[in-house]
Formats: C-alpha cells, structure tokens, sequence
C-alpha cells in the first residue's frame, strides 16, 4: 500500500527547489544573444496619439529596434480576443471593440502599450524609452461607471457610443416580481464591490525567441495557462500555428487569476523578436505591474429580498453594474455574469431569483478574474443582504440562515439561476463552524470587550461555489469559445517510475505533491517515484490551465483516467506472463496477482515486460506503457461552507482587531490536509485583505493613486490573525475523484464574515453601514456621524 | 559577435569585489547596477528575487556581513568588499537549514517567490532575537510580503525554525 497516497499530509516535493534559491521562474531565464525590452505606457487615461517620434531614441546608445502600434498595424496583427461571448437581454450579442495588443491611434488607460523599445541592456532600452516623444491629444476620460454612463460621456472605443459592453440578465423576472409583491417584508441594500489588484508576489515576465532556421517561436511566459495562450495567440493574435508555437511556464510566483489572461506583452514580444531574430525578455516592474495585470471585482449594486411573515425568503432581484474596463480580457465577460448569477440561491431555497448585469468600460485596467472571480461578489451581497434581512426582521442571523438552508435530502438542488448542485451538507458545516467559533460563548466575551470600552461583533457568512470549471457543453451552451476538459498523458517507464503531463498549471498549489499522491495511490507506488510535469506546450499534449478551482476535480480526474488505462493494459501483460486468464489477475497494492494464488508480478516487473517485451501478447496489445486521458466533467463541483468572524472595535480610534476566524469548508475528498489548509488559509488572508485593506483608487483623471506597495495596502503578517479552519466534507457527485476545491473558498467566504462582524459591533452605536476596505478611518467617520 | 553582446560598445567600468556564499567573486559593473542585479545577472544566483521597486516586498532579502539587508535598496558597489549570503548558500550539501527544513515541515511557502526573502530574514530575526513569540515574529515580518499563505504557516515555521536553530 502506498504510504503517501490519497489523505496523506506529504510534505511537499517542490519546496527543496524555492527553499534553496534554484526555482525556474520566468525572469531567470536568459537566452544567448538576449536583448532586453522597455515598453513605454501611456501616461494618460484617454487620449488619442497624433504622432510618435522614435528618431532620437533609435539612436541612443545599445538601443536596436524601436516598434509602435502602426508597426504592428501594418504588419496586421490581430486584436486580442475575449473568450467568453455574452448576449444582452434582446438576444444581440455584446460589444467587442478591438483590443490592438499596442494602442493603435487612441490609448485607453494609463499604462496602454505605445512602444517596444528593445535594447542590448534593460537599463540602455528604458533610457531610450525617455527619448521617445509622443503627440498626444488628450480626452476626456471616464473612470467611475458613473462618468462612462453620463449624458456627456466620451466613448471609449469609438464603436460604442454607450460604453456598455452588454446589459444582461439571468432568472425569471415575472416570478420574482410576483414574489414581491406577497411579500411580508422587503429588505433592500446597495454595495459595492471594491476594485483589487491581484499582486502576484512575482511581477509578469516574458522571453520570446524566433529562430529563423525552423520557423519556430518560443514563449517563456508567466501564465496560468500556456496552452490557452498558444491558441489565443497563435490563432487570433499572431497567426502562428500550434506547431510553430511553444509557450514555456515553469515556475510561476503565483497568479490568483491575473495570470489567466492573454496578456499584450506576450504578443509583442513574440512578434517583434522575430523583427529582431534575437531573443528578447521583458520583466515588468511592480509599478508596471499595478497600470496593466487585469484588476479584479469593481461592483456597484442594489438588490432586494422578499420575505414571509416567518423569516422565509421568497424572492430575490439583483441589478448590479460591472466595470470591465478599458478593454475586454480574456475572461472578463464570464466573471459578472456566469460566474457571478448563477450562485444568487447561495444555500439557500430563494424560490425566485432575477438579475441583471450591466458592463461598462472605463479608462481604466482591464478587469477580469481574480482569486475567486464573480462568487466573492455574489456571496458579499448575498450575506450582507441575508444579515440586513435579520436586523430589520428581527430574527436572528442564525436562526435565519438555518430557516432558509437548503437540506441535505434536497439534492440534487435545481436552483432558479441554473445551476444544479450536486450534493451538500450546509446545516452541517454550519453548526460545526458555530461549535468551532464558540459561537454560544460570544455574549461574555462581548461583554468583556465593553468593560474594557470595545464593542465586539460577531459575523457570519455561508457561501457556494461552483468549481471544477467546467463541464465543456454547458460553458458552451453559455457562450464559452472554448472546452473546458482538461487532459493528462501517464507514462510508466521502463523501471516502474512515472511522469504524469499534465495540462493544468502548478503556481503554488502544490500539483506535484497532490497529483503525484494520486498516482501513488493508484499504482501502489510511492510519490519519489512520480514526476509531475506541466506547463510546457512541448511536452504537454494540450490543456486548459489551473483557475476556478479546477485542477483536482477536471485534471485529477484526467490522470485517474489515464492510470486506469495503464492498469487495464498492465493486467493483459501480468495474465501473459503468469499464464493465467486475465480475469483472474487482480491489482492491489502495487502487485499483479492471480486471485487465491502465491503468483505475482511488481508493478516494475510488468513494466519492464512492457518495454522488454520478449514474452508478451504481442498479438493483442502493442509494447509500451503510456496513456492518454481527456476528462470532461459533467457538472460543475460545489464546495460550500461558514466562516465566522469576530472583531473588536475600539470605537475611539475605529482601530479593528480580528480575535478570531473559524472557517469550516467543504471542499469533498481531501487529498492532502495540509496543503488544503495552506490553500484556505492564503484565501482567508485576501478576502480580509479585500474587507479590511485593500482598494483601488483612480483620481478623477485616471492616475493610479495606489500605484505601489506604498499606497495599495496589501496584507501584512501583524495585520493577519491565526485562522481556525477545518474541513467538514461531503464527498463530491460530480467527478471520480468526489473532490469538489479548494483554491477560492477562502476568499469567497471570508468579506462578508468580516463586514458582518464589523456592523454587529457598531450597532450599538447606530452604524448600520460600512463599505469595503473597512479602514480605521471609515469606521471611525462612520461612529461619528451616526452619533 | 552579435548585436546583443553586452561587451560592445561598453565604457570603462568600475570594479566591484565582495564574497558571495563563501566565495571570492570581482566584477567590473556599471556604477548604477543594485546588488540583486549583480547577484541574479551576473553572478547567476536568482534565488533572489525582485517583487516590487519600492523596498517593500522583501522578496529580495540577502544578508550582508551577517545581517539582512534589501539587495534592491543598495548599489553592488555598496557592498565592495563584503561578505554577502544568498539563499543558494544556505543548505549544505543536500542538509536544508533549519529555517529551510521548517518552512519545509509546515508548509511555510506556496508559490515560493517570496520564500527566499523570508527565509533569509527569517535566519537574522533568530540571530537577534533566538526566543521570538508569534507577536515578534509577526512584527518583524512588516517587511516581507507573501500572497499565498496567509502568514499563518511562515509564522508557525519561523517558530519552530527559531527552535531548531537552538538545538
């Protein structure tokens, strides 16, 4: 038996390469004859570009190439596409602008590409950058989605004169009207969703090398995933086919979704080192990093929830507006609507739900996914508006929650916004995480923080996603461009070591433990024996990357798939050479044996036979030990859970101390507890980032005011507590695997908890509002101005 | 030659010399180049690493002569003739440091870009400080920025690293 399979905390096996400095991140590759590149930005939000005179920067010292937008025009290079097409509500299709990877007549953020300034040092291509001299007429720019929906609005793209990308909606509207109007009780709230930026530790980084001989490019790129890159921009961008075209992503210093997305630079790169035929790399400083890697949330919303007499929810209408931006990303279109909708049930039996989402672009960075991705906005609402919904009726917030849960003899659970949840518990990870939090104990402790003249709050929040993203024909049938199967190649070697190609991408979460715990567990062998290798289009066959909490419950799957092939395949070479039936070979443990006998082979012995195949059934099978899997799911997976927060206040300063954070998840079968809970516990800490700290802020011009780590209030070890978190998990429906994810739970779960814990303490004190970053300061104007 | 040859064209440089991980290193540089840059260009040892360009992040912590220093926020120049450490030269032979094998043993890293940062400044709170509590080790750490855990399992690793390094 495999004594670091499925269950098991292995330590991890990629830690020895980080913890010793030998990673393989994106900015330690160089290239011989690697020449640097400097791309220069716009500095304005909206302008459009009269002339650029690149003469005196041409010459300046080690610059050799200068490239601009009308050098790429004239070369018709593509736009960069979105992968996600929505409808509005009568049925046409959205607004899809051009997006030139460098601005081409106009730019439209701060930070806009302009020019590729490719030099032989770093240094040498910024100073040329300086000497570039750009003739900008600049416009009027929008930056809230107020500015972009006013009467006097300039268009962003000049083929939208209504800056909407698309008005759509989701849910059945009469019924829910109807609900409203046997209501006993209507509660309403307006929220809006702060902007974050998602801050990988590493900053973006591409090297693109041509080489003329073979006509082939290579791309080493800091993306989630290189093969969706390949294919964006090989067949849309570039015009490369597949075989030209190798994308490279070793390690990646995290991603959080920021790292989906076709980036303009990736195209850039490859396309001018081609110009060049040398190789080029360029790393993106932090302050780059802030004015171009898509941002995420940015939601403005109001909703109603109609009640019974009881507490009952009957009814809910959403209408919320989505700023998407300059320019549509990759999947910036799928977050505020398919992703963000079809979870408005939550946990609870809501009998109607409508919503209607409006995307508005804006001179402002693309928005696209971020760590959670459209559930985080859907569950903030939700829970505050579910808390309201208590405060004003009365009742409860637990005892409301509980009244509306959806029963585990309910499933499957066909809500009104899609979706079908597959299997769940949610009273029961409920009344765990109440256990856990000492939720029965918070009166005294409440009242030791007001001896000491603190108010203490309590808050709650449920939630659900739905992961494992996704069943091809239903992202499909939902305007997907694209499959969303994932694959895995299984190669047994000739000893009886394995490398599993897998098409999902490893930026932290810690595949080449938890894969190879899986191949462990089904081959009887032991992880030192399994090579996990991804993120290579050379060597990995194809695959569409890690987001949405996909990687074990669509890759797994994949390499479950793939094993099983090899186990089929290696009976039929056991039964050959034991000379029995192969009915009668049996698998277990990592040994061929015929049932009731003392006759058996290793798991090595037959995959020697396999590549040595000197007595083999020849006749029936070919030699060899190497499978391929794709695996499609047929439906999503839906992790769901409680986490519970409490603050102390201290009500002359707004100073908020988190005492605790239990968290109780339900992320289905746990391949390895410990990276489950290092996978929770890094979520946890950006949702209160995003509760407590952190926020975007543009001036009325555009600028970036929270352009550094000196202005964006990124989570810091002081301002963190210690998490209480555990898993309470009903295995999964949906795949072999039964795992559900566990990537975004933390920060799905985690804002409301904290707003809700916040306004519990400030009640007292007449507070009934606060919006996110709860900073000191807005918590302390809000204490006063309610007195 | 190609085009790309970074001898070319080159003015007379100056001469920068210092140890790195035990070893006698001398490199003619550019007066501006900072002291990651010379570690990860031209010595080779990207270990370190650059996450932001405000001295914030700490990705990018070495020691010199003994203690923790940001390598983005000092030229190379500045460090002539010191004895300078990176996280290459941490573990010996195949035997992790304490402090690595602790970040190993509680899963103190993810994507492992801000590891070596942490692990460095991590070595030189214990050397100042060898009983830390969670509060001090939450405090010292103002200066390293993770995205990934949560802090929660850098603290409990530097805790129990600090142990180890006593033992």
């Amino acid at each position: 038996m495999s004594e670091t399979g499925i269950g098991v905390p292995v330590k991890r096996v990629e830690d020895r390469r980080f913890l010793t400095g030998r990673g393989n991140y994106t900015d330690d590759i160089n290239q011989p004859g690697q020449l640097y590149a400097w791309i220069l930005r716009s500095p304005h939000a909206h302008a459009r570009i009269k002339s650029v005179d690149i003469k005196k920067a041409k010459e300046a010292p080690g610059v050799i190439a200068i490239f601009t937008g009308a050098d790429m025009a004239s070369d018709e290079v593509g736009s960069i596409p979105c992968g996600w097409q929505i409808h509005n509500k009568d049925g046409s299709p959205m607004n899809e602008p051009a997006h030139p990877p460098m601005a081409f007549e106009k730019v439209r953020h701060v930070g806009d590409q302009v020019a590729i300034v490719i030099a032989e040092t770093k240094a040498q291509a910024r100073d040329g950058s300086e000497l570039i001299s750009v003739d900008y007429e600049v416009l009027k720019a929008s930056i809230m989605m107020n500015d972009s929906l006013s009467k006097d609005a300039l268009p962003v793209h000049d083929d939208v004169p209504s800056n909407i990308c698309f008005d759509w909606e989701l849910g059945d509207k009469e019924s829910t009207d109807a609900a409203f109007e046997e209501a006993d009780h209507i509660v309403s709230i307006e929220v809006v969703n702060n902007r974050l930026i998602p801050n990988a530790m590493e900053p973006r980084a591409a090297v693109a090398e041509y080489n003329s001989a073979t006509g082939k490019y290579t791309l080493n790129t800091t993306t989630q995933n290189p093969h969706v890159i390949r294919l964006l921009m090989g067949a849309f961008v570039l015009q490369i086919p597949e075989h030209k075209l190798r994308i490279i992503s070793h390690d990646v210093g995290g991603g959080f979704g920021s790292k989906i997305f076709h980036y303009a630079e990736e195209a850039i790169l490859t396309w001018a080192s081609a110009k060049v035929s040398q190789p080029i790399k360029w790393t993106a400083e932090r302050s780059e990093a802030f004015i171009t890697d898509a941002h995420g949330r940015d939601h403005e919303t109001s909703a109603d929830l109609a009640l019974d007499k009881s507490g009952r929810f009957l009814g809910l209408r959403v209408s919320t507006n989505a700023n998407i931006g300059a320019y549509l990303s990759t999947f910036g279109s799928s977050v505020p609507t398919y992703l963000y909708a079809t979870l408005m049930a939550g946990v609870y039996t809501t009998p109607n739900i409508y919503c209607e989402v409006k995307t508005v672009f804006t001179n402002t960075v693309p928005v696209d996914a971020y760590r959670g991705a459209g559930r985080p906005e859907c569950t903030y609402l939700l829970e505050r508006l579910v808390n309201k919904a208590a405060n004003e009726t009365g009742i409860d917030p637990v005892e409301i929650r509980k009244k509306n849960m959806i029963q585990s003899d309910q499933f499957p659970y066909q809500t009104p916004v899609a979706l079908q949840y597959d299997v769940g518990d949610y009273p029961a990870s409920f009344n765990t995480a109440l256990k856990s939090a000492d939720y029965e104990g918070f009166a005294d402790r409440k009242s030791d923080s007001e001896s000491r003249g603190k108010c203490r709050g309590i808050g709650i929040s449920t939630y659900i996603e739905a992961c494992g993203i996704a069943p091809s024909a239903v992202a499909g049938a939902l305007g997907a461009r694209a499959g969303l199967y994932e694959s895995a190649q299984v190669r047994v070697h000739p000893t009886g070591s394995v490398t599993v190609y897998t098409g999902t991408h490893n930026h932290g979460q810690g595949h080449e433990t938890t894969f190879a715990q899986l191949v462990a567990e089904s081959f009887g062998i032991e992880v030192d024996q399994v090579e996990i290798s991804h993120g290579d289009t050379g060597e990995v066959q194809f695959g569409m990357g890690t987001y949405g909490s996909r990687s074990m419950a669509v890759g797994g799957p994949a390499i479950l798939n793939a094993c099983n092939k090899i186990i089929e395949k290696a009976k039929k070479i056991a039964a050959h050479i034991l000379e029995a039936s192969e009915s009668d070979v049996e698998f277990k443990d990592g040994v061929f044996q015929i049932s009731g006998t003392d006759r058996e082979l290793s798991f090595a012995e037959v995959s020697l036979a396999a590549y040595v195949p000197h007595n083999y059934p020849i006749e029936e099978i070919e030699p060899g030990l190497d499978e391929n899997a794709f695996y499609d799911p047929l439906n999503f997976s839906f992790p769901a859970g409680c986490h519970i927060c409490e603050v102390e206040v201290d009500p002359e300063t707004g100073e908020i101390e988190i005492n605790n954070f239990t968290a109780v998840d339900d992320v289905g079968r746990v391949i390895n507890p410990m990276i489950v809970e290092g996978q929770v516990q890094g979520g946890l800490a950006q949702g209160i980032g995003q509760a407590l700290l952190e926020g975007c802020v543009y001036d009325e011009s555009g600028q970036l005011l929270t352009g550094s780590y000196m202005d964006y209030t990124m989570p810091r070890a002081d301002n963190m507590p210690n998490f209480n978190v555990s898993t309470q998990s009903v295995l999964g429906a949906s795949n072999p695997l039964e795992v559900k994810g566990v990537g975004e739970v933390g920060a799905i779960g985690s804002p409301p908890a904290v707003i809700n814990a916040i306004l519990d303490a400030l009640n007292p004190l007449g507070v009934s509002d606060i919006s996110m970053p709860a900073s000191p300061l807005k918590v302390w104007q809000a204490i006063q101005k309610a007195q | 030659m190609t085009r790309g040859d970074p001898t070319r064209r080159r003015k007379k440089m100056p001469t920068v010399s210092m140890t790195v991980n035990g070893k006698s290193v001398s490199s003619e540089v550019e007066p501006r180049t900072l002291l990651v840059q010379y570690l990860r260009e031209n010595l080779g040892l990207t270990g370190t690493h650059v996450g932001c360009d405000t001295s914030q992040c700490g990705a990018c912590v070495v020691h010199v002569n003994g203690e923790s220093a940001k390598s983005c926020t000092m030229l190379a120049m500045q460090a002539e003739g010191s004895d300078v450490s990176t996280i290459e030269g941490l573990a010996e032979g195949d035997t992790l440091h304490p402090m690595q094998e602790a970040f190993r043993d509680n899963h103190g890293l993810q994507c492992g870009f801000c590891t070596p940062g942490m692990v460095m400044s991590a070595i030189d709170l214990v050397r100042t400080n060898n009983n830390p509590s969670e509060q001090e080790v939450r405090e010292w750490l103002e200066g390293n920025l993770c995205r990934c855990t949560g802090y929660h399992n850098i603290v409990k690793s530097i805790l129990a690293g600090a142990k180890a390094m006593q033992g």
